[in-house]
């Protein structure tokens, strides 16, 4: 019997994204200090603060797109187990991001391809994995579309002619399509107005839940992390000031500048 | 009896930072043990701290010492200590939890407010439904408003919303902090139908009840809550 078996056996879980002592330093500039954190498969963690905390930061390393000064990002490859996302080779860690992590950049701009079309988009990361069929993706396409509340019949349309809200929603088919494990989210709800963002809040936490996705969600808003998150990360200088259950935090906080942040919004 | 909650030494102050670091002491040293099939009551006055245990008994709150173990798929579970994702899995399998208010989710309708618990545990939709209906109904939420999100609603109808979210699942531990406040007679009397049908299911049941008439109904017995306020304070 595999060591993994028996682990199951035993009723253990194993983490997906285990996370060690990470600390990035921009020169003298800090940026996250000493981070480290467990997460699950298909747990959804939120981590709030405030601006020039080291949210962005800490997601970016998190998710490879910068390398950390020291510290370890253990993340559990389906068939290896779990590795050091720093030691992959520069194929490996692109398969990674294309097929297993999703990543929701707070500009849709960033995230999509603005001169494909919204059913292209959506077929990229699976013409990454090997599909080939043209009926299969754009099936694919429109169900994912029907999924993120996108009209179908704009399937052959570039994003750059959407709204931000529909790039957005847009942007989040592409990632998920392949059914990623783990999605990296930098404020997701940012630059939309306020019904927008209800819709799409809702729409991705149907999603996450029906899925299964573990997610890493940053945000300066406590509402989002309300509704999304089960656990929660506070921020401060660099630092994990408090975290736990999402509702603990919020409801009873314990430090300091958590209890500001929380007192200084009027209804969570 | 099986002993369903265990809770020994629990302690809790709240340290308000932001006002100077005062601090408020609600209980100290405080022991409580419910029983399968059994209702107790959490009395005292206003301010007493009967929420914050409440809360506890959820990890909603975080004691400063003490334990909560709860009965969880045969084993205790130590509340004060568990990993979150432990807490989790007891809240979505062994503690319900009946807050006094609803927590409004953003165009989620009342039909799906009250099935998701259900639904969450592996049941299947169509009988989550159902349950959720037939709830509803009990509960005299008229049908037109099971497609609406609750954001509109008023206080007795979300609140019954809230109960029937409650009871949509057979949680072997319900904590219910005044279930009964805003509802009239028949609500409320539906309400009381609910909890002794869930006693007699063996359901352990902690709840706060201001009414007279539910309590003297369904409370095996009142726990004061002053008994274990530091004297000091
Ligand atoms: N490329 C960089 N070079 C130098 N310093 C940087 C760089 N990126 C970020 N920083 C600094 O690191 C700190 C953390 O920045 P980061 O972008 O992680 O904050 P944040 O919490 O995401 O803030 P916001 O909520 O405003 O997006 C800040 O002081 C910032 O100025
Ligand atoms: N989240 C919190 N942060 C700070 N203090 C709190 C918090 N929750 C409760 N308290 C304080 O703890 C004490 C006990 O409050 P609690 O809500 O438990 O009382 P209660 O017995 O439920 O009262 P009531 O009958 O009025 O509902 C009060 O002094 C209250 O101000
Ligand atoms: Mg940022
Ligand atoms: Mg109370």
């Amino acid at each position: 019997m595999s060591a993994a078996m028996a682990m199951d056996l035993a009723g253990e879980r194993r983490p997906l994204l285990k996370v060690d002592r990470l600390t990035k330093h921009y020169g003298e500039q800090v940026g996250c200090e000493d981070v480290s954190f467990v997460l699950y498969p298909g747990e959804v963690i939120g981590i709030v603060g405030e601006s020039g905390s080291g949210k962005s930061t800490l997601l970016n390393v998190l998710s490879a797109q910068m390398h950390p000064t020291t510290g370890t990002v253990d993340y559990d490859l389906r068939a290896q187990g779990p590795r050091d996302i720093f030691t992959l080779s520069e194929p490996e860690r692109r398969k990674l991001m294309r097929t297993d992590w999703g990543i929701v950049h707070q500009n849709p701009r960033d995230g999509l391809r603005m001169n494909v079309s919204a059913g292209g988009n959506v077929g990229e990361r699976l013409m990454a994995i090997g599909a080939r069929h043209y009926g299969e993706l754009r099936r694919e396409g429109l169900d994912w579309m029907t999924k993120v509340e996108l009209d179908t019949s704009r399937i052959d349309d570039k994003p750059k002619t959407f709204s931000g809200g529909m790039q957005q929603r847009l942007q989040i088919a592409r990632n998920l399509v392949t059914r990623p494990r783990l999605v990296f989210m930098d404020e997701p709800t940012g630059g939309l107005d306020v019904s927008v963002q209800a819709r799409l809040l809702d729409l991705l936490r149907g999603l996450v839940r029906e899925l299964g996705i573990a997610a890493i969600i940053v945000t300066h808003d406590l509402a989002v992390v309300r509704l999304l998150a089960d656990r929660l990360m506070v921020m401060r200088r660099g630092r994990v000031v408090e975290a736990g259950l999402t509702d603990q935090v919020l409801d009873d906080p314990h430090h300091p500048y958590t209890q500001l942040l929380v007192s200084s919004v009027l209804q969570v | 009896m099986t002993a369903m909650i265990s809770v020994t030494g629990l302690t809790k102050d709240f340290v308000l930072h932001t006002q100077g670091g005062t601090v408020i002491p609600v209980f100290a040293d405080l022991h409580l043990e419910v029983a399968a099939g059994e209702c107790v009551c959490l009395h005292g006055p206003s301010g007493s701290g009967k929420s914050t245990l409440l809360r506890s008994l959820y990890a909603n709150y975080k004691p400063g010492a003490g334990h909560i173990r709860v009965a969880h798929r045969g084993e205790w579970v130590d509340l004060t200590q568990a990993e979150p994702w432990q807490v989790v899995e007891v809240r979505r399998h062994s503690v319900g939890y009946v807050s006094q208010f609803l927590r409004v989710i953003p165009r989620v309708p009342a039909l799906e407010v009250v099935a998701e618990p259900a639904k969450l545990v592996g049941i299947a939709a169509e009988e989550a439904e159902a349950r959720a209906k037939a709830l509803l109904t009990r509960l005299n939420i008229p049908e037109r408003l099971w497609t609406i999100a609750p954001a509109t609603f008023s206080g007795g109808e979300q609140q019954r919303v809230n109960i029937a979210r409650g009871f949509v699942r057979d949680y072997p531990i319900l904590l219910l902090d005044e279930p009964t406040a805003s509802l009239d007679a028949a609500n409320r009397q539906v309400v009381i139908d609910l909890i002794l049908e869930a006693k007699a299911r063996g359901v352990a049941i902690v709840g706060i009840f201001h009414d007279a008439e539910v309590r003297e109904a369904v409370a095996n017995r009142l726990f004061e809550v002053t008994a274990f306020q530091k004297s000091a304070a």
